[in-house]
């Protein structure tokens, strides 16, 4: 319990304006101030604004989310409407509990 | 949309002559073009194949996304066909790993906006005109929902057509060939694209018979029958169009010889030049004898010539051969002659067919032999055989090839003369060689059965070897039985006695005669003397006979002179008869 609780560091690699990326976007907003309030920062790349970087960092599918940190660095795709999924890839615990 | 943009469709060559050929020019461009089959059937490396090619040969860089296997491990595995990739990947081929992670979690939908706008960047990084996309259905499979499928594959199918690249997407397919494919999105991609394909890999008899078809190509004809093909050292090699070339043969009455003096004469002058010859025979029948003087005669003349044998090593049909003093080694040596052996029995005829082809191409052969032909029927290949050796005459025909094959018959009677592939029907000399025996002995005769557009001889010969080389001697038919061998020569000797007394009679015949004639001509003198004598003695009488007369007037004129009278006048009237 004293341990301060670590910080979310989350990259969203979306593709412009598609629906699965606004989707995307909107769970992503919403399961970190529902489950990580306070804890989390989150990147945005547009893969058709800056291609490269899809290429270099080998995401080419979209959505994508990185969670950078805490360790191990994980990648979920999709547009994050499975909530459940995503919280056991984090190890995070549903609310409720 | 009008014909003549049908007509005019832009095609873009895969390199790979064999499907260049059947789709009549290459896949569409700027078009997507959809390659299906089992694992392992040979979709990356003809996909990747066709990359390459368009980089090398038309000067076409293209990307290569690969969902399935690692970028560096498909490299690595072409780099045994000789492609050279490491210099391409430089400037003009991209390998796109995008293998999806095992440790991938889900939740919810994706699409491929991302990947395509990644691509995009690095196609306009690159000029690339072409675009293979690996394994398609891998991605496609994570989806999990038809309808995404479809959405995703007609995004890409847009993406494509909006770019003008040429495309291939393979993906995989199970159960029958030739179905369509029983999931609903692979089906989808089928009607959607310009160009399919399938490829099939099926064991016949333990033998790995690769086919390829196309199935559709809008606005374009092409070959409909399934192709073989083979994965060997430069890649995918398509057998092509099964159709027969049609091409004009240069028609030429220019003969070369068998190698067997008298069987030129039997064929009156020997084989057709370019002309296709079959042997056919029991084995042990000196088939592979007269293969070889072929090939003798054929480099005597210094014609570039391959000998291809399925029975035996190189080194086996030179010691063999040489046996009935052909010596085909000081040829093989000069590179005048190419002995393989295509003894490797587990291969398709296809590939045989294939394999021939390029030797003969190689070694640039104005003569061939094959030995026997009737091999490429082995091994579960006999359904196709018919077909290949159809094509190989056809080939051989147009590249003015001499062909001289041999075929083991399956009957040993002669009387069933037809040959197990049928190739008799295409050959155009047809010479059989069978066994007669007979009173304890085996012989081997000779026959020409059939030879297109040339008189030929209609009489069986004995066919006999020996250590001087092939002889070709006249059978003895003696009531109506044909005699070989010992017993031919028995009769032989028979015959030369009784020609002996024959002879020997006519002599005396002939010494007779001259008695009489010398006899006659003896007579004919001693009369013709005989007659000179008798006119001689006539002369005489009658010159004596004048001389008394004039000595009867002389003596009356001198008695007339004697008495006075007037002399001359008288004598003159006196001595006039």
């Amino acid at each position: 319990m004293s341990q301060t609780p670590a910080i979310y560091r989350f990259r969203l690699y979306v593709a412009g304006e598609g629906p699965n990326s606004l989707q995307a976007r909107a769970n992503l907003h919403a399961l970190c101030s529902e489950h990580l309030p306070d804890r989390h920062q989150i990147e945005i790349v547009d893969v058709v604004r800056e291609p490269r970087r899809a290429l270099e960092d080998n995401v080419l599918l979209t959505p994508t989310l990185v969670k950078l940190s805490p360790e191990p660095v994980r990648k979920v795709i999709g547009n994050l409407s499975q909530t459940p999924a995503i919280l056991q890839a984090f190890d995070l615990r549903p609310a409720s509990q | 949309m009008s014909f003549g943009v049908y007509g005019s469709i832009k095609k873009c060559q895969t390199g790979i002559v064999g499907l260049d050929e059947m789709t009549r020019g290459g896949i569409p461009q700027g078009r997507a073009t959809m390659i299906q089959g089992s694992a392992g059937s040979g979709k990356t490396v003809l996909a990747l194949q066709s990359l390459v090619n368009g980089a090398r040969l038309h000067n076409e860089p293209g990307i290569f996304v690969a969902f399935e296997e690692n970028p560096q491990r498909i490299a690595a595995n072409a780099a045994t066909f000789g492609w050279d990739l490491a210099a391409l990947q430089k400037k003009k081929l991209f390998f796109l790993d995008a293998q999806p992670t095992p440790d991938l979690v889900q939740s919810g939908s994706f699409d491929l906006g991302g990947m395509l706008a990644a691509i995009e960047g690095k196609v306009k990084e690159l000029g690339a005109r072409r675009i293979v996309f690996d394994a398609l259905d891998v991605v496609l499979g994570l989806l999990d929902d038809p309808a995404a499928e479809r959405r995703e594959i007609y995004r890409l199918h847009e993406w494509l057509l909006e770019r003008g690249l040429t495309a291939i997407i393979t993906t995989k397919m199970g159960g029958e060939v030739g179905t369509l494919p029983t999931k609903a999105p692979a089906s989808m991609l089928q009607f959607m694209v310009d160009c399919a394909m399938t490829l099939n890999h099926e064991m016949v008899e333990g033998v790995c018979q690769r086919s390829l078809r196309v199935i559709k190509y809008r606005g374009s004809s092409f070959a409909e029958n399934q192709s073989p093909f083979l994965i060997g050292e430069i890649g995918v090699e398509v057998a092509g169009s099964r159709e027969l070339t049609g091409r004009t043969v240069n028609v030429t009455s220019e003969r070369v010889s068998s190698g067997v003096p008298r069987l030129d004469t039997m064929l009156g002058g020997g084989y057709f030049r370019g002309a296709s010859v079959l042997v056919t025979g029991s084995p042990g029948t000196a088939k592979s004898t007269l293969c070889g003087a072929f090939a003798e005669a054929a480099c005597i003349r210094k014609e570039r010539t391959l000998f291809v044998s399925f029975d035996s090593d190189p080194a086996e049909i030179v010691r063999n051969l040489a046996s009935v003093n052909i010596r085909l080694d000081r040829f093989e040596k000069r590179g005048l002659l190419r002995l393989v052996s295509a003894r490797t029995g587990l291969i398709s005829a296809e590939m045989h067919f294939m394999r021939i082809r390029a030797l003969a191409r190689e070694q640039k052969a104005r003569c061939l032999v094959i030995d026997p032909v009737s091999s490429l029927s082995k091994h579960g290949n006999s359904p196709i055989t018919h077909s290949v050796v159809e094509r190989l005459t056809d080939w051989v025909k147009s590249e003015g090839i001499t062909m001289v094959c041999s075929s083991l018959l399956d009957s040993v009677t002669p009387e069933v003369e037809s040959t197990p592939l049928q190739i008799s029907t295409i050959a155009d000399t047809w010479i059989h060689l069978s066994y007669l025996v007979h009173a304890g002995e085996r012989n081997r005769a000779l026959t020409i059965i059939k030879s297109r557009g040339t008189e030929h001889s209609n009489q069986v010969r004995e066919l006999m070897l020996s250590n001087a080389g092939i002889t070709l001697t006249d059978v003895y038919t003696a009531g109506g039985e044909v005699l070989m061998g010992t017993m031919r020569w028995e009769m032989e000797q028979a015959e030369l006695a009784k020609q002996l007394v024959v002879q020997t009679e006519s002599r005396r015949q002939l010494a007779d005669l001259k008695l009489a004639e010398v006899d006659l001509t003896g007579r004919l003198k001693a009369l013709e003397c005989e007659l000179e004598a008798k006119r001689a003695e006539r002369d005489v009488l009658k010159h004596s006979d004048v001389l008394h007369q004039s000595g009867l007037v002389a003596r009356q004129l001198e008695l007339r002179g004697l008495r006075g009278a007037d002399a001359r006048k008288s004598v003159r009237t006196l001595v006039k008869p």
